[in-house]
């Protein structure tokens, strides 16, 4: 993995954060101009997220995150936007998947500890995050081998092109 | 010990015995991609170094989501579609051939087939004993280019459906109660199986409406039985060498079982912002729509516009509200017009489309003005679905949508039957 150790602030959202409010179907036709569709991250659930969102910074989001379509611009256009992990109580499972081949850590924990604009830390290999502004510590659930060796080559993409193939 | 229907798919196709948790490498029967999710995967196809598909007789591209484009980038991302089908040797769908998921059940989908598509509905042909699941764009490139994929062996939770559906009650509103039930997160990563005296009488067309809404309780896979109901549904196709029969074992291993009398249902709706927002429509009727909408994977097919058209025959839609109708399919559409269901829906009022998603995900064809309310029978009802944040939506059966296009508010359809 590139980057054990993360570092930023925690950006809170609520439960059922749709696809259609990550990246809403009416901008459909900016898909294959992705630094233009990017503009428009979760503009429908915080219009003030993409501008303030730094490099590093973090999502933070209560249960079923992600559900809905099946468009990968979704976990694209978040780690387009500076985003180094998403942090949930529960995510839906294809938006688990496709972030894990972008190469978008996901971390399964519970997420009413952490408030919005906290400094958080994480450590990617042992799955601890650490809350700096109150002290806090979580530990996020397990992943299977497979994704966790997705994600150590940083996408699925990567992933194939240097091994060729699936490996359990 | 028994097996489930996933256990039972899974297994014969990795060749391996395998139990709920399991990871295993499964050979794709099917892959696809529609026009919104497909120039992506695309991308990531050639980006990972693969010149040809493995299978292309056994991918499809779909135009239908924005079918035909209503933009410059549109058209170019189906042009690119298009060059690469020409190019790579897949199967093409042009605009005007319907909605991918109808089209896999339609001619593709058969019962024990492993089924990949770039779109979260893929769970549709599960009513055809297939196991079939969403997946995103680089997965399905992966799938494309290998010919397979890894796949989590889901836990299943069986659904058991006793009774009838009363008149006026569809298998929209059984699928909506249920998701009301267990919620939007109800079956994240699980299998759902429908079994029970009366998951054997429903129709393909009622079962392709429930597994089409598996995902909705974030299912992996919405599974009916492959039965005689299977078997005609082939045959009428004219696909009936594709039938085997396929069935849970009795011992099979579930984890949570779910009873539903379906003689006790009666009409629902999803409120907006939300699937698992469900409500009587008894609880909400009364409620002004603007805009009424029978389409969709969900309710587009040839059963729901015959319901529709038996409400508005001879009536007319309510002053204040407008009607859109898009089949979902080129077969549909011409079944319906040989019907007489499509000159019925024209002449009470409504606006028919060509075969395709049309207004369902908000690109056009029917976007929504602000604090307008939409009445559809689409899968999912989500805050700027069908193009405005402002706007909301209802879904519900196609029963309850041509009632409530006549009186121009939420209506029950046992009431206009
Ligand atoms: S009809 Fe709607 S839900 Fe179905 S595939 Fe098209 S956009 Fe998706």
């Amino acid at each position: 993995m590139a980057n054990r150790f993360l570092k930023g602030r925690a950006f809170k959202f609520g439960d059922n954060i749709s696809t259609d409010l990550i990246i809403p179907g009416r901008f459909s036709h900016l898909r294959s101009n992705l630094p233009e569709l990017a503009k428009h991250v979760l503009e429908d659930a915080d219009p003030g997220f993409a501008a303030g969102v730094k490099r590093g910074d973090f999502i933070v989001a209560g249960r079923n995150f992600g559900l809905g379509s099946s468009r990968e611009h979704a976990p694209l256009v978040i780690k387009m936007s500076g985003v180094s992990a998403v942090l949930t109580k529960s995510a839906a499972r294809i938006f688990f998947r496709n972030a894990i081949n972008q190469g978008l850590p996901v971390l399964i924990c519970d997420t009413d500890k952490i408030d919005d604009g906290d400094e958080l830390e994480l450590d990617l290999t042992s799955g601890t995050i650490t809350d700096l502004t109150s002290g806090v510590q979580l530990t996020s659930g397990k992943m299977p081998k497979v994704m966790l060796s997705i994600l150590g080559e940083g996408g699925l993409i990567p992933y194939i092109k240097k091994y060729k193939d699936f490996r359990l | 010990m028994g097996k489930t229907l996933a256990e039972k798919i899974l297994g014969d196709k990795s060749k391996t015995k395998v139990r709920a948790g399991d990871i295993v490498i499964a050979k794709v029967d099917l892959t696809f991609v529609q026009d919104t999710t497909g120039p992506l995967t695309i991308r990531q196809f050639k980006e990972s170094g693969f010149q040809t598909p493995a299978n292309p007789e056994k991918a499809i591209i779909f135009l239908d989501h924005a079918a035909p484009s209503p933009s410059q980038e549109l058209s170019n991302d189906h042009l690119f579609l298009r060059r690469f089908a020409k190019e790579s040797g897949c199967l093409f769908s042009e605009i005007g051939s319907g909605i991918c998921h109808q089209l896999v059940a339609e001619a593709f989908a058969s019962p024990g087939d492993i089924i990949i598509g770039s779109d979260s509905h893929t769970t549709t042909a599960g009513a055809l004993g297939a196991f079939a699941t969403g997946m995103g764009s680089s997965d399905v490139a992966i799938a494309l280019a290998l010919g397979k994929t890894w796949l989590r062996v889901p836990e299943s939770i069986k659904v058991k459906l006793s009774g009838s559906l009363p008149k006026g009650v569809c298998a929209k509103d059984l699928i909506v109660y249920l998701i009301g039930k267990i919620g939007a997160d109800g079956a994240t990563y699980k299998a759902l199986e429908f079994t029970g005296e009366a998951a054997a009488k429903l129709t393909m067309s009622q079962r392709l409406t429930i597994t089409n809404m598996a995902v909705e309780a974030g299912a992996k896979v919405g599974l009916f039985p492959s039965d005689e109901i299977t078997q005609s549904y082939l045959k009428a196709q004219g696909r009936g060498d594709k039938y085997k029969p396929l069935h849970p074992d009795a011992d099979a291993k579930y984890e949570n079982a779910i009873s539903i009398n379906l003689s006790q249902l009666e009409p629902m709706v999803s409120m907006p912002h939300a699937v698992d927002n469900a409500a009587t429509v008894q609880g909400v009727k009364g409620t002004k729509v603007q805009q009424v909408f029978i389409g969709t994977c969900t309710n587009g097919r040839l059963e729901d516009l015959a319901t529709a058209a038996s409400i508005l025959d001879g009536k007319k839609t309510h002053p204040d509200t407008r009607l859109i109708v898009a089949p979902a399919s080129r077969q549909v559409l011409l079944a319906a017009i040989k019907a007489n269901y499509i000159q019925s829906l024209i002449a009470a009022g409504a606006a028919i489309m060509p075969p395709g998603c049309a207004a369902c995900l908000g690109l056009h064809q029917g976007v929504l003005g602000d604090g307008e309310v939409c009445l559809s029978t689409a899968n999912r009802n989500f805050k700027g679905r069908m193009g405005n944040p402002e706007a909301s939506i209802y879904l519900a059966s196609p029963a309850t949508a041509a009632a409530t296009a006549v009186t121009g508010e939420i209506t029950d359809p046992r009431e206009a039957m």
